[in-house]
């Protein structure tokens, strides 16, 4: 397991040492709030010697994923970091990357995305990217943060999976704030990442491959089946790669965390950050006799749908918080795709969706317990409010 | 100086036979010539174009070298990801190989969406080679007009009508725009002058840093004329000095071809038909400035030439 140090980090410093000890060959990346502490503490790494690391300063995010893609088909271990806009630049090369099959590492810092402009956290940018074809991590603190940046290599490198993987934080909330993180050391995250051995490499001059082919009627269509069994081979690889990782380190990961939603009949479920806002409401109803609980979805690319209809078996009434809105005018996509999952089983809870925090809108623990209070009364009459709510807005 | 017979022998075949771009097509001419530029492994990266789409059908590739495509805008960035892993696994004692690295881009994908990206990727200091073939056009997708078309020059989104002659802006000075860069090594050429293309590529492929490569690119479908004249037409463009051939080296700027008399680019456009409306009596005073214009930049480029020369041995 190695040596344990605990020191006060925020999430990006948290990132940038993850970084450090994975030591990527190339790291191509473009300053942006708030993820830009991730990209200034890895150069300060660079320029002190303290890793092999090249670093290509590029003049855009579009040219970032780009140059990404370029060093990722030359065969070496490939990082980025982004937020928001820079996520929306990068979108055309975001989806390359991942048909491409090239296994980069991105952590992303949630932040709304424009117009109008805000820096703070919601998760509209990576939801938006929620079909590009990349893995998606959700980290409710700094210390997810660098465990799931260092799984993240494993799953991205894994053969039946071979996906770039986005390891998601809160912005400002997560990436900003100090906490106590217990770090690894060196030698035991180098260990479980291992050595990068790609298949095929552009530097493989006397076995030459061509990447980034046309792609016509008669064989887009096989190679996108490839990608999407990529996708589903990922269900399977990521709790193995969780298991290898607690064998490692003693510390545990799941698709989905749950907490006390054993015997639960009302449940919230809610990603990153908010989870553990959820969770404080979650005791003090527990205190009241009410049998509440939280679903956190760690992972919803790919979407966990028998983690997820596990852990809500037995629950009446469910709120789904989306720090998002789709637009669709039937929900966030966290809701959309949980009811939709509800369609095969036998019986379904009366099931809302709470819209909340959008551009960084503070949640509180009494909307929390607002919602776990109407959610209570659903269970008993069956009747649901409103399908759709927004939570914390003015209207 | 480079010789032919001798390439022949030293330098193997980058890109085979069978690829699909158009018979007379200069794409094909200009990537074969500069890759005779270097006697070391090449890794190439295209952008998306009729060289990438004519080139790479999946599961057929005419590249004998390691190739590859990413997007529209991108190929500069993409090629510096490549050189940058390069650089890392030679850091790291896992490439002993010296290879090269060439960009090839069209005008639209390097004049136009692609200029942002040539632009950071020259600024960093990659240690490549970026090739425009210029064809003064979006070719692949049917004759739009680019910041590379010249005026007068009609094409199907600035089209000759009853109220236009085609293009009434004057072409981007790429080559200029790269040139401020400061980048070791920055050329014109045209595959007219294989001699000169192949010596300014052997020389862009040794620079220290990133080399520029501007080439003309004769395109007969976007054009108009035969493709048996592709060579002739591409020479015109250079006799006529609407094409210079030059070189800057470290900030010098030195014309490699001075044509002995200057033949009036009407000669040249005479033979195309996107400049046929220009034979229009209402259009003499445009055709005039364009012959001006041209008079004006080799005038301008001859003395900067004095000047840049004037110290150098």
């Amino acid at each position: 397991m190695g040596n344990i140090k605990l020191v006060p980090f925020t999430g990006d410093q948290a990132v940038a040492y993850a970084m450090k000890q994975i030591e990527p060959d190339v790291v191509a990346a473009y300053p942006i709030t708030p993820q830009t502490e991730i990209v200034m503490g890895f150069s300060q790494y660079v320029a002190d010697g303290k890793v092999k690391t090249e670093m290509i300063p590029v003049e855009s995010e579009h040219s970032a994923m780009s140059a990404c893609v370029g060093a990722a088909a030359a065969g070496v271990r490939t990082m980025t970091a982004t937020s928001a806009n820079g996520l929306a630049l990068m979108w055309e090369i975001v989806y390359i990357a991942a048909s491409t099959r090239l296994p980069i590492v991105m952590p992303v810092v949630n932040r709304a995305l424009s117009g109008p402009i805000n820096i703070h956290c919601d998760h509209s940018d990576t939801m938006g990217a929620r079909d590009s074809g990349w893995i998606q991590i959700y980290c409710e603190n700094a210390q997810e943060v660098y465990e799931s940046t260092i799984i993240a290599v494993r799953i991205a490198e894994h053969r039946d999976v071979l996906l770039p993987v986005m390891v998601c934080q809160d912005g400002f909330i997560t990436s900003h704030a100090v906490e106590g993180v217990q770090l690894f050391d060196d030698k035991a995250v180098k260990d479980f990442i291992g050595e990068y051995k790609p298949r095929f490499s552009l530097l493989d001059v006397d076995k030459p491959s061509t990447v980034g082919p046309l792609d016509l009627q008669d064989f887009y269509f096989e190679h996108k089946r490839q990608q999407s069994q990529g996708m589903r081979n990922a269900l399977t690889a990521i709790p193995e790669i969780f298991n290898a990782f607690e064998k490692a380190f003693g510390k545990k990961h799941n698709l989905v965390d749950s907490y006390r939603l054993d015997d639960a009949e009302i449940a919230i479920c809610a990603l990153s950050s908010t989870a553990g806002t959820v969770r404080g409401v979650v005791d003090k109803l527990r205190k009241e006799g009410h049998k509440v609980g939280l679903l956190k979805p760690r992972v919803f690319r790919p979407f966990p749908k028998d983690a997820i209809m596990k852990s809500l078996s037995g629950v009446k009434a469910l709120a789904v918080f989306d720090r998002s809105e789709s637009f669709s005018s039937q929900g966030g996509p966290l809701f959309t795709e949980i009811e939709a999952a509800f369609y095969d089983e036998k019986s379904h809870p009366s099931i809302i969706n709470c819209i909340y925090g959008l551009g960084g809108r503070d949640i509180f623990e009494s909307d929390i317990e607002g919602v776990f209070r109407q959610l209570i009364d659903t269970a008993k009459t069956g009747k649901v409010k409103e399908k759709i709510q927004f939570i914390g807005v003015r209207e | 100086m480079a010789n032919l017979k001798e390439l022949s022998k030293t330098i193997p075949e980058r890109l085979s036979s069978g690829h699909r771009l158009c018979a007379g097509c200069g794409a094909s001419i200009v990537v074969r010539q500069v890759l005779m530029g270097t006697k070391d492994p090449v890794v190439v990266a295209a952008a998306t174009g009729c060289l990438e789409v004519a080139t790479s059908i999946y599961p057929y590739t005419a590249w004998e070298v390691p190739f590859i495509h990413n997007a529209f805008e991108n190929v500069a960035a993409t090629i510096s990801g490549v050189e940058t892993a390069y650089r890392a696994m030679k850091k790291q004692g896992k490439i002993t190989k010296d290879i090269k690295f060439v960009a090839f881009g069209g005008d639209g994908g390097t004049y136009d969406i692609g200029l942002q990206s040539l632009s950071g990727a020259l600024e960093r200091g990659h240690k490549f080679v970026y090739v425009c073939y210029d064809n003064e056009a979006y070719m692949n997708t049917g004759v739009q007009r680019s910041g590379a078309t010249p005026k007068g020059a009609s094409t199907t989104t600035a089209p000759s009508g009853e109220k236009s002659y085609g293009k009434p802006q004057r072409r981007k000075d790429l080559t200029a725009i790269v040139a401020a860069h400061r980048i070791p090594y920055v050329a014109q050429s045209s595959v007219s002058h294989w001699n000169d293309l192949i010596t300014k590529s052997e020389k862009a492929f040794q620079a220290d840093g990133p080399a520029f490569l501007n080439v003309i690119s004769m395109c007969h479908r976007g054009w108009g004329f035969p493709q048996q004249d592709t060579v002739e037409i591409s020479k015109l463009a250079v006799e006529t000095c609407f094409w210079p051939l030059y070189e800057i080296v470290n900030g010098k700027l030195r014309i490699t071809y001075k044509p002995k008399t200057k033949i009036p680019v009407a000669e040249w456009m005479k033979r195309q038909t996107r400049f046929s409306q220009l034979a229009k009596e209402e259009y003499a005073a445009v055709a005039a400035q364009i012959q001006k214009d041209i008079d004006e930049d080799w005038e301008r480029l001859l003395k900067i030439e004095a000047l840049d020369q004037s110290g150098v041995k």
